[in-house]
This record gives structure tokens, C-alpha cells and sequence, in this order.
């Protein structure tokens, strides 16, 4: 197991020898509601989200979340959107890729977060995680246990940021509320 | 749910009745030590061990055993205690091992006394350590908060209590080990060693009894890892690895950090592949076939210009704003507005501009050097309905016995590309129709309407004869409608080589009866596919694909021809009839709104390069260049006459 993050904890992406991560990827996972049977019921499917927000400069550029798969400039890719999650044992139910390298001069930090779009808190959500992974070789870089946390409705996770050539993780971890990420958003701003 | 603490993280305590869980892979001494508000232990009946296991608020194991419970009462301990420090030791002088490197990594966790985990701990990293703090608890403000440690001492117990201020460290540490000793010398056998993972606690499930090694860093059950999870030089902690040189006497403290390595890392590995530019080759794409893969290929050429010029665009917008941002801050202060102060920072300002830009350019021109390289080795594989006319392909022209996947249309480009140009392919059958607009008037200045307008002729014949040449001899039929005639210059290699399947229409009753021919044709082809009857049609229907080409659009309709027009635009394409109009929308303008949805419908293409055209990812205004033939070419006259000799060739 990897790094539990705590709030505020920054990690460098810089590799050993100079080189910085290429690849990163946010891996967001969640048990989906449990189904008695298909006629007649009245499941509350779970559906969480994750997103991204690309900054320059604090002010918000792009975003990548279900309805907007890809970053405009291609470095952000959203794998797709999963609207009533997996079976709850470890696997990125929704994933979020960020090439690093390709990401626009201009961009200098890109904020993650988890919503939940059905408005169950993260208490009432079986086995939700959200990750990050070095996406070259499959590393976990970081991790976050939603479920029984707080009474929150979504999580502003992480942020990478840009420092000279290279880019740095910093955990956020705060809870918030809200249905997608514009609802989150002047709760991102201070961590900017 | 369980909080995993990591070093030095802490977590709220939820009341003052707990129970705490120690599991080590040997058996071990647990005990702890109280503190005042200076972290110091006064006195040493604030040691709780095995020789002292009752304190007020507190119950200890008496002896040393692989898994421990401890009993907290947090509001019955002495009021001048501010913090409960969770040790575990390994007992001396009892042949059991001597550090904890040797063992699998101790877990601590903390539970309500039902036995709901609230926060664990797994202290990973140690080495030649024998005793470790694991756990504190601490009162803040009134709230009792648990916070990891995993803080070793290679000196063991002694060192241990001496560091916390106990004036005869030593001494109670020699006699926690009697008291441990004895309560060995008391036990039937030797506490029984649990498999360290499998009897933590809220695993306990049958686990084979055999001690397992110290499982390594990446696996779920080791707590921390604090090296960089990118870095390669990392050696889990190997119980039975040559033992590191013992600390200094009398040092105690081990002050390296424990999850740090003193070994040098490894040399660099290669060079990760990947890096620089990659070799381009056609067909680096996925796809059944050479043709879908180079389609493919072409395709994500054409979303990586997109996103590319796009990421360059948002770039340069954000560049003009910050400096605009900058230069207003500058002139919105009086005191800053003139003088040496504010031309500095508008040199700053602008430098920034510069940098930002020149940056987003760098990026801009690699991409698109790439792109260059992999279109110069793409262009020339493609096949003849992928290529432009000038392609060698042409020549080598042979009947197609399979129907294209797609067709070039032109060639697309954006202003920030250079010369970089994407051929524009388009999945046949044709979806929608196409509109040839002769009304475009070009920006470039070089050419009148007029011209313009026999430039949409010629374009219309160049993308008729694309299609005729890229589909089986006799799968595709083009039929035209030239009411005035003055097409017949430019259709001249269309009627030449015999590819047509009847003579241009003219007048009135000739667009009468091609378009009555074809709505009779749409709509028996229809009703056969809705009853499911696509065998029975009669035999004079021509299953082939068609094309009507309507030239000099609206000369020559009267509102009976317009609607069949309309319809054949509408329901033409799904069973295999085309349309494509080279038409002046204005002319038409009599009609009104009327034929507005017909045209939204139509794929417009222009006879001159004209920046019109989105893509569907960012929706840039792309210039679309025709497929033109080159001037004084024969290749399109020589295609056709093959394409009519394979015709002729056709069992009748």
C-alpha cells in the first residue's frame, strides 16, 4: 500500500536522476448499491464523479469531467463516466489520465475532485477510494479512504502543480459539498 | 471504518473508554509511559509494564506475547497527564530476537470497546531497533487525539524511557525484563508466535500459524512507505538481511530517519524509451485493414493538430489577458503611472508575455514538426481514394473489387500549422449530401464569381470521379442535372469516358424525369427494406449507389421538382442515393426559408480554400483546400476510361 496521504502533505513528482513524471492518473473506485433484483426495484444507484480542473494562474481554464471527456489541448482524458460503480474491491471505477508532459505552457496546477452526482454522503458509500497513480509504471502515489468520512458530499482531493520543469502533488482532502465540480468551485479556491 | 495513519499523522479520539491492539510477528513487551505537559515522565510509577500492569486508568499485559490488548480509560488517569505514550519493546536476555528488523512490522491499532477499529498504525522501516514507541495520545484542548510515531531505539528500553527524562532509565528497564523473564518462566511454553498479518486484529481468519516474512512496501498490508514510490532502490526490509553496523555505544537514539536507505542508488537505467521524438510509420494505428488503420491514423493526426493549436491558442489568450491584467495595474495607480518604476513593469510585463508565449510556441512547433514527419511518410502510402491527384497512387490505378471505407474531400489546414495540411476523409457510404457552395467568394481575391463557379463544376466532376473510381465497376452511378447546359465544359471527362449512366438532363422534363426516376427508386427501395423484401425489387432497379449532381440549382425546378428534391435530400442517403448540389444559395433565395433545412443538411465544400469548417473536438475554423486535379494533369481522364473499360467488361 502506498502513501496515505494527510492534508497538506506535498510529494515531489520528480524521479530519481532528474526526470519527472510523465503520467499520472486518478483512479476513483466505489461499491456500487446493492440490487435485490431488476423489476420493481427501487435501487438508489451510487454515482460518483471525478474531475479535473486545470488553473492558470488561479483562474480556471478547462475542465475534464463527464461531460467534457478531454481537455481541449488532449493532455487530460477522462476514461468515462460510471454511473453506478463496481464491486468495491479495489479496482478505478472512473479514472481521469493526465500526460504531464503534454499539458499546456500556461497550466500550473490541476485540482482533483470527487463528487457524489446521486447526493449520497461518502459515510453512506461502501468501499470509496480515490487515488493517484503513477501511470508509467502503476505506482500508487497517493490514496484517500472516503468512505465513513465525514457527512460530505464531495472531496476536493489533490492538486498537482507546476515547479520549473517538473510537477508536485500536494493532498487537499478537503470535504465539500456539491453536485459537480462548478459547486465546488469556490471551495477550490483557496487552495490555489 | 479505520483511519491508516501514517508517521506523525493524528486523529480524534471518539471517548475515553479504549482498547488498544498490539501485534508483532514475536512475542514482545508492551507498555507505556506517562507524560506531563512537557512530554517528560517524571516519576517511574508512570511506566506501565509488565512488572507494574495497573495504573490508574490503564491495564497492561504481564507478560510478553505476539498480540496484546490494552485497556484505556482516559478520564481515569491522573489529571496531570497530558499524554499516554504506546510502547512495544522486545524482551532481552530471552533468545528471542534482538531487532525489530528481524520481524514482520509491528501494528498498533486502537479500537472502541466493542471493537470498531478507529485509527491503526503499521510501524514500518525498522531495523536494528529494539523497542519503539508506536502510538501517543495526547489531550488537546480538552479532545484526546491519537497520533502514529513509530519512533525506534536501537538502544533499546533503556535508552528509550532514559530519552523521555526518567532518572533511572536503565534501571527500570533491567527490571521490566526480569518481570518479563519471570512471566516466561511462569508460562507453560513460549508464547506462541502468530503469523504477524494474518492475527491482526479484524483479519482474524484462520491464518496459518507460520510467520510470514515482512511483507514489502508496496503491499497493502504495510502501512508506510516513504520513499518516493517512483524510485527503484528500494529493499524492503529483509529479515534476514546482514545486519547494518551497530550504533555507537551510549548513542540511544537511532536519529536516522527509518524508512531511509544508506545505500547508494543504483546507476540510472537506461534511457526511457519514448522520450524524443518517435520514428513515424504509416498505419501506426489500429484497424481491421491498411485502409481503416491509415484512416484511422489520419483521424488522430487530425484531433492532435486540434488539440495541439488549441492548447497554443488558450496559451497565447491567456498570455494577452495577464498582460493586459498587468500593464492596466500599472496605469491604474497614479503614483505608478510614469517614471522609471512603471516602464519596468511594463518590461515585465511584456518579457512575461514573451516568455509565456515563446514557450507555448516551442511546444506549438515540436508538435507540429511531428505531425510534418508522420503526414510526409502517411501522404504517400495512402490509397488512390485517400490521396490527393497528384499522388503517384493514381497512376498505379487499378478497379477496386471492394467498396471504400472512405474518401478525400480535400485537405484541411489552420494558420498556426504552416504547410502542415490533414487530408479530409469522409466515411463512405456518404451520410449526407454534398453542397459544392459556388457562392463563396474568394478571400484570397484570385478568382471572380465566375470563376468561382467553374471551379465548383470542375470540383463537382473531380469528387464524382473520386467516387466512380474508388467503388466497384458498376457499384456506383452518377446521374447530373445541367438544365441550362453549361456544365457540359467541365463534365466533358464525366460524358467522355462513358462513365455517366445516361446523358446530362436538360430542360425542364429532363429534371423532371431524372428526378422522378430516382424518387420512384428511393421510395421502392424503402418499402422492400421496411417489409423486409429487399429481393423481390424489379429488376430494372439499379442497386448501385447514385449520385445526382445538380448543377445551376434552381434553373429549370418548378415546386413539383423542388420537393422531390427536398425528399430525395432527406431520405436519399439512407438507401443509397446522393445528392450533391454545386449551387449559389442566394439564387434560391426566392424560395425562401423554405429550402434552409435542405442546405444545413448538405456538407458545404468550396471551390477556393476557405476557413469554415470545425472539427468535432474543439471546433476551430479549419481552411478546406478542394481536390483539385493538377493543371494539365490526364490522371482523371485516364482513371475514368479505366473505370468505364471495367464497366463495359461487367457481365450484362
Amino acid at each position: 500500500m502506498s502513501v496515505n496521504l494527510s492534508k497538506g502533505q506535498a510529494i515531489s513528482l520528480e524521479k530519481q536522476g532528474g526526470g519527472s513524471l510523465s503520467a499520472v492518473r486518478m483512479g476513483l473506485g466505489w461499491q456500487a448499491a446493492p440490487r435485490r433484483g431488476l423489476f420493481g426495484s427501487r435501487t438508489r444507484e451510487i454515482d460518483l464523479d471525478a474531475s479535473a480542473v486545470l488553473f492558470a494562474d488561479k483562474q480556471p481554464v478547462d475542465v475534464v469531467f463527464f461531460r467534457h471527456l478531454v481537455s481541449d489541448d488532449g493532455s487530460v482524458r477522462h476514461t468515462g463516466d460510471n454511473l453506478v460503480g463496481g464491486a468495491g474491491q479495489g479496482g478505478d471505477d472512473e479514472s481521469i489520465l493526465v500526460d504531464l508532459q503534454r499539458v499546456p505552457v500556461h497550466i500550473d496546477q490541476i485540482v482533483f475532485t470527487v463528487n457524489s452526482f446521486t447526493g449520497q454522503t461518502f459515510a453512506e458509500v461502501q468501499n470509496a477510494f480515490c487515488r493517484l497513480v503513477d501511470e508509467t509504471n502503476g505506482q500508487e502515489l497517493a490514496r484517500y479512504t472516503l468512505t465513513g468520512g465525514t457527512n460530505a458530499t464531495a472531496q476536493i482531493m489533490a492538486k498537482v502543480t507546476r515547479q520549473g520543469g517538473g510537477w508536485t502533488m500536494t493532498a487537499i482532502g478537503t470535504p465539500a459539498a456539491g453536485r459537480t465540480f462548478q459547486d465546488l468551485m469556490p471551495a477550490i479556491l483557496p487552495h490555489l | 471504518m479505520t483511519a491508516e495513519l501514517v508517521h506523525g499523522q493524528n486523529h480524534p479520539l471518539p471517548g475515553a473508554r479504549l482498547e488498544i491492539r498490539l501485534t508483532a510477528g514475536n512475542p514482545v513487551i508492551a507498555g507505556v509511559t506517562l507524560a506531563d505537559e512537557r512530554g517528560q515522565v517524571p516519576r517511574p510509577e508512570w511506566v506501565g509494564h509488565p512488572g507494574a500492569p495497573v495504573l490508574p486508568g490503564l491495564e497492561l499485559p504481564r507478560q510478553a506475547a505476539a498480540e496484546h490488548r490494552l485497556a484505556v480509560d482516559l478520564g481515569a488517569l491522573p489529571d496531570d497527564v497530558c499524554r499516554v505514550n504506546v510502547l512495544m519493546a522486545l524482551p532481552g536476555g530471552v533468545g528471542g530476537p534482538e531487532r525489530f528488523g528481524a520481524l514482520a512490522a509491528p501494528h498498533a491499532a486502537i479500537t472502541t470497546l466493542d471493537g470498531t477499529e478507529i485509527a491503526s498504525f503499521t510501524v514500518t522501516g525498522l531495523d536494528s531497533e529494539s523497542a519503539v514507541f508506536a502510538l501517543e495520545l495526547y489531550e488537546r484542548q480538552g479532545a484526546w487525539k491519537v497520533r502514529a510515531i513509530g519512533q525506534g531505539y536501537a538502544g533499546g528500553l533503556a535508552a528509550m524511557l532514559a530519552d523521555q527524562g526518567l532518572p533511572q532509565a536503565a534501571d527500570l528497564a533491567a527490571r521490566i525484563n526480569d518481570a518479563v523473564a519471570e512471566g516466561l518462566a511462569r508460562a507453560v511454553g513460549a508464547a506462541p508466535v502468530t503469523a504477524s498479518n494474518g492475527a491482526r486484529p479484524g483479519a482474524q481468519g484462520g491464518a496459518p500459524a507460520s510467520p510470514t516474512p515482512p511483507p514489502s512496501p508496496s503491499s497493502p498490508a504495510t502501512g508506510v512507505n516513504y520513499r518516493h514510490p517512483g524510485r527503484r532502490d528500494d529493499t524492503p526490509p529483509q529479515p534476514v538481511s546482514p545486519p547494518q553496523p551497530p550504533p555507537t555505544a551510549g548513542s540511544g537514539v537511532n536519529y536516522s530517519h527509518p524508512g531511509r536507505s544508506t545505500t547508494p542508488p543504483p546507476p540510472p537505467l537506461a534511457p526511457p524509451q519514448g522520450d524524443g521524438p518517435r520514428v513515424p510509420v504509416a498505419g501506426d494505428a489500429t484497424g481491421w485493414s491498411m485502409e481503416e488503420r491509415l484512416y484511422n491514423q489520419v483521424w488522430g493526426m487530425f484531433e492532435d493538430l486540434a488539440r495541439t493549436v488549441a492548447a497554443y491558442r488558450s496559451a497565447v489568450d491567456f498570455a494577452d489577458s495577464r498582460m493586459e491584467r498587468e500593464l492596466e495595474g500599472v496605469l491604474s495607480d497614479p503614483r505608478t503611472r510614469i517614471g522609471p518604476a512603471a516602464d519596468a513593469a511594463r518590461e515585465t510585463a511584456r518579457a512575461r508575455h514573451v516568455q509565456l508565449v515563446d514557450q507555448a510556441r516551442a511546444t506549438l512547433d515540436r508538435d507540429i514538426a511531428q505531425l510534418q514527419a508522420e503526414a510526409d511518410v502517411v501522404e504517400p502510402a495512402l490509397p488512390p481514394p485517400y490521396a490527393r491527384w497528384d499522388n503517384p497512387c493514381w497512376h498505379a490505378y487499378q478497379v477496386p473489387t471492394e467498396h471504400p471505407m472512405a474518401l478525400r474531400m480535400g485537405d484541411l489546414s489552420l494558420e498556426e500549422a504552416g504547410g502542415l495540411r490533414i487530408p479530409m476523409l469522409i466515411r463512405l457510404p456518404l451520410e449526407r449530401g454534398l453542397w459544392v457552395d459556388t457562392g463563396t467568394r474568394d478571400t484570397f481575391g484570385l478568382a471572380d464569381s465566375d470563376q468561382v463557379r467553374g471551379q465548383g463544376i470542375s470540383l463537382a466532376v473531380s469528387i464524382a470521379a473520386r467516387l466512380l473510381a474508388s467503388y466497384p465497376a458498376g457499384d456506383f452511378a452518377v446521374h447530373v442535372i445541367d438544365p441550362a447546359g453549361t456544365a457540359s465544359g467541365a463534365l466533358t471527362p464525366l460524358l467522355n469516358s462513358g462513365v455517366l449512366a445516361d446523358m446530362p438532363a436538360m430542360g425542364a422534363a429532363g429534371v423532371q424525369s431524372v428526378l422522378g426516376k430516382l424518387t420512384q427508386r428511393v421510395d421502392l427501395v424503402q418499402m422492400a427494406i421496411r417489409s423486409g423484401a429487399a429481393d423481390s425489387l424489379p429488376p430494372d432497379i439499379d442497386t448501385a449507389d447514385q449520385l445526382l449532381i445538380v448543377h445551376d440549382f434552381p434553373h429549370g425546378f418548378d415546386d413539383r421538382a423542388v420537393t422531390q428534391l427536398r425528399y430525395l435530400a432527406d431520405e436519399g442517403a439512407s438507401v443509397g442515393v446522393h445528392l450533391m448540389m454545386v449551387a449559389d444559395r442566394e439564387e434560391s433565395g426566392g424560395y425562401g426559408p423554405l429550402l434552409d433545412p435542405m442546405w444545413r443538411k448538405l456538407l458545404r465544400i468550396t471551390p477556393v480554400p476557405e476557413d469554415y469548417l470545425a472539427d468535432p473536438w474543439i471546433g476551430h475554423a479549419w481552411t478546406y483546400e478542394p481536390v483539385t486535379v493538377p493543371p494539365g494533369s490526364q490522371v482523371l481522364t485516364q482513371v475514368l476510361a479505366q473505370v468505364a473499360a471495367a464497366r463495359r467488361a461487367l457481365p450484362r
